[in-house]
């Protein structure tokens, strides 16, 4: 059974079909990315899957269970995780407390054993800012672990969306544009650690329009043109298919 | 121009937000028609630079002069006065107003007959544009609405223009399409500062480029030289 499953999935802005029939299957472990020019319907077939958007027909499945309507935080506590085209962080909340914030919202703890603070919960606490440092050191934050979130640069407050969705530890990991306004050095250890996740078994599907990172890590590519899937196969596949030239890379 | 020849010099600027200074006294220089890149890791005060230049921050210390002029800590508005285009990180226009209004909007500093007919010149020079000029701007993909931001900073005919981060989130025929567009925009005698991610790409277009390190200057170089330079590579190109 594939792990996430769209089916003829469809949605309309305003008379501009954006995401038009598109089937995905992606298997447990598997490391795919999409691709394709702005505007084909990349980051809506994303926020269909997790449930930011309705889909106007068709339906996503996650693990066999049908979420095609669900609400985003129900979708994201099966397991599912994503990033963010734009950076969405607290501005005013420290780096690590954006970590802990976010790994908070996917926690089930109740209002109650939070509020007494249960050993169990002081436990998970300490757990989390242990991970959290982790993470921070990863995306080369560490150091401004306590400053505000909003007195980092763009690209840092990126690395920090990238290291909050990893938090929840997700089996599924939605990445939009993870490496766009990262410095190149940074790219690399961005693709060293999603390709560590993936050893670790997690499946990920990665929108990238840095070739390089495409390429180089992903085992399928599929890609999306005006809203609908015009190639799929392994990157060299896809590096040589005359369709993707066309509407891709061009020349 | 200034005795010594640069359209733009920066002496050791210093300049930050609240009580944390981002940029720690950088010097860089611009000389008229040139391209220049500022690379450097994220972080490193590279949009903060931008900003300074372009009137949004006041530096704390150092100079910044145009055409030997001293215009640190002056008004955006004064610094567009004098030539100086900017266009910011990610997308900022009007996107509930149309692109044809958006041009206009950009051209509201001017006074003269000749607006219409340099929008239709930009509409021209930008087929994407022109095919939406009466669609909302909000509706424009991503790497649409970058174009369109680079032609409004077009309309007020800038001597030096400041980009930051022109490919963003933009796919590799749009990212083809900025750069052709920045060297076509140089050759048309328009000099460019500019900040890069893709700094592989930039320093390729550059005449010359620079390092920024922690908020200060850390390599300086032609845009080949940095290219070639195993320090760079190794820490700020990707190896």
């Amino acid at each position: 059974m594939a792990l996430l499953e769209v089916r003829g999935l469809v949605k309309r802005f305003l008379g501009v079909t954006a995401v038009d029939g598109v089937d995905l299957t992606v298997g447990a472990g598997e490391l795919v990315s999409l691709i394709g020019p702005n505007g084909s319907g990349k980051t809506t077939l994303f926020n269909c899957v997790t449930g930011y958007l309705g889909a106007d027909a068709g339906r996503v499945l996650f693990r066999g269970e049908d979420v095609t309507r669900r609400p985003p935080h129900r979708i994201a506590r099966l397991g599912l995780g994503r990033t963010f085209q734009h950076v969405s962080v607290f501005d005013r909340l420290s780096a690590l407390e954006n970590l802990l914030v976010f790994l908070q919202q996917h926690q089930e703890e109740s209002v109650l054993a939070r509020l007494v603070r249960t050993r169990r919960v002081r436990r998970l606490e300490a757990a989390a800012v242990e991970r959290a440092r982790a993470l921070l050191d990863l995306v080369g934050l560490g150091p401004k672990s306590d400053a505000p979130a909003g007195s980092l640069s763009y690209g840092q407050r990126k690395l920090l969306a990238f290291a909050a969705a990893l938090m929840p530890d997700p089996e599924l990991i939605l990445l939009d544009e993870p490496a766009a306004a990262v410095n190149p050095t940074m790219i690399n250890q961005m693709k060293d650690h999603i390709l560590a996740l993936h050893r670790q078994g997690k499946t990920i599907v990665l929108v990238e329009h840095n070739m390089d990172v495409v390429m180089d890590i992903s085992e399928r590519v599929v890609v999306l043109d005006h809203g609908q899937k015009i190639a799929e196969g392994p990157p060299a596949a896809i590096r040589r298919d005359a369709g993707v030239i066309e509407a891709y890379f061009g020349r | 121009m200034a005795a010594d020849g640069a359209l733009l010099a920066l002496e050791g600027v210093v300049a930050g937000y609240d009580e944390i200074d981002v940029l720690r006294g950088v010097s860089a220089r611009v000389g008229a028609g040139e391209i220049v890149s500022i690379i450097g890791a994220n972080g490193a005060g590279k949009s903060t630079l931008l900003r300074t230049v372009f009137g949004m921050l006041r530096p704390r210390a150092g100079s910044i002069r145009l055409d030997g002029e001293e215009v640190g800590g002056r008004a955006p508005v004064e610094i567009l006065r004098r030539g100086i285009g900017y266009v910011p990180q990610g997308r900022c226009n009007f996107p509930a107003m149309s692109v044809d209004e958006n041009l206009q909007m950009g051209a509201y500093l001017r006074r003269d007959e000749r607006i219409r007919a340099d929008i239709e010149a930009v509409l021209a020079r930008f087929p994407v544009l022109a095919t939406k000029r009466h669609a909302a701007a909000g509706t424009l993909s991503g790497g649409q609405q970058q174009i369109l931001e680079m032609a409004i900073a077009l309309l007020l005919r800038p001597r030096l223009l400041l980009v930051d981060e022109p490919s963003l989130g933009l796919d590799p025929r749009m990212v083809e399409l900025v750069f052709e567009t920045i060297v076509t925009i140089n050759r048309e005698g328009t000099a460019i500062l500019m900040v890069e991610q893709n700094a592989r790409k930039a320093l390729s277009v550059s005449h010359r480029g620079f390092v920024l390190e922690l908020g200060r200057n850390r390599f300086e170089g032609t845009g080949r030289a940095l290219l070639d330079d195993p320090d760079v590579r190794q820490h700020y190109l990707g190896g």
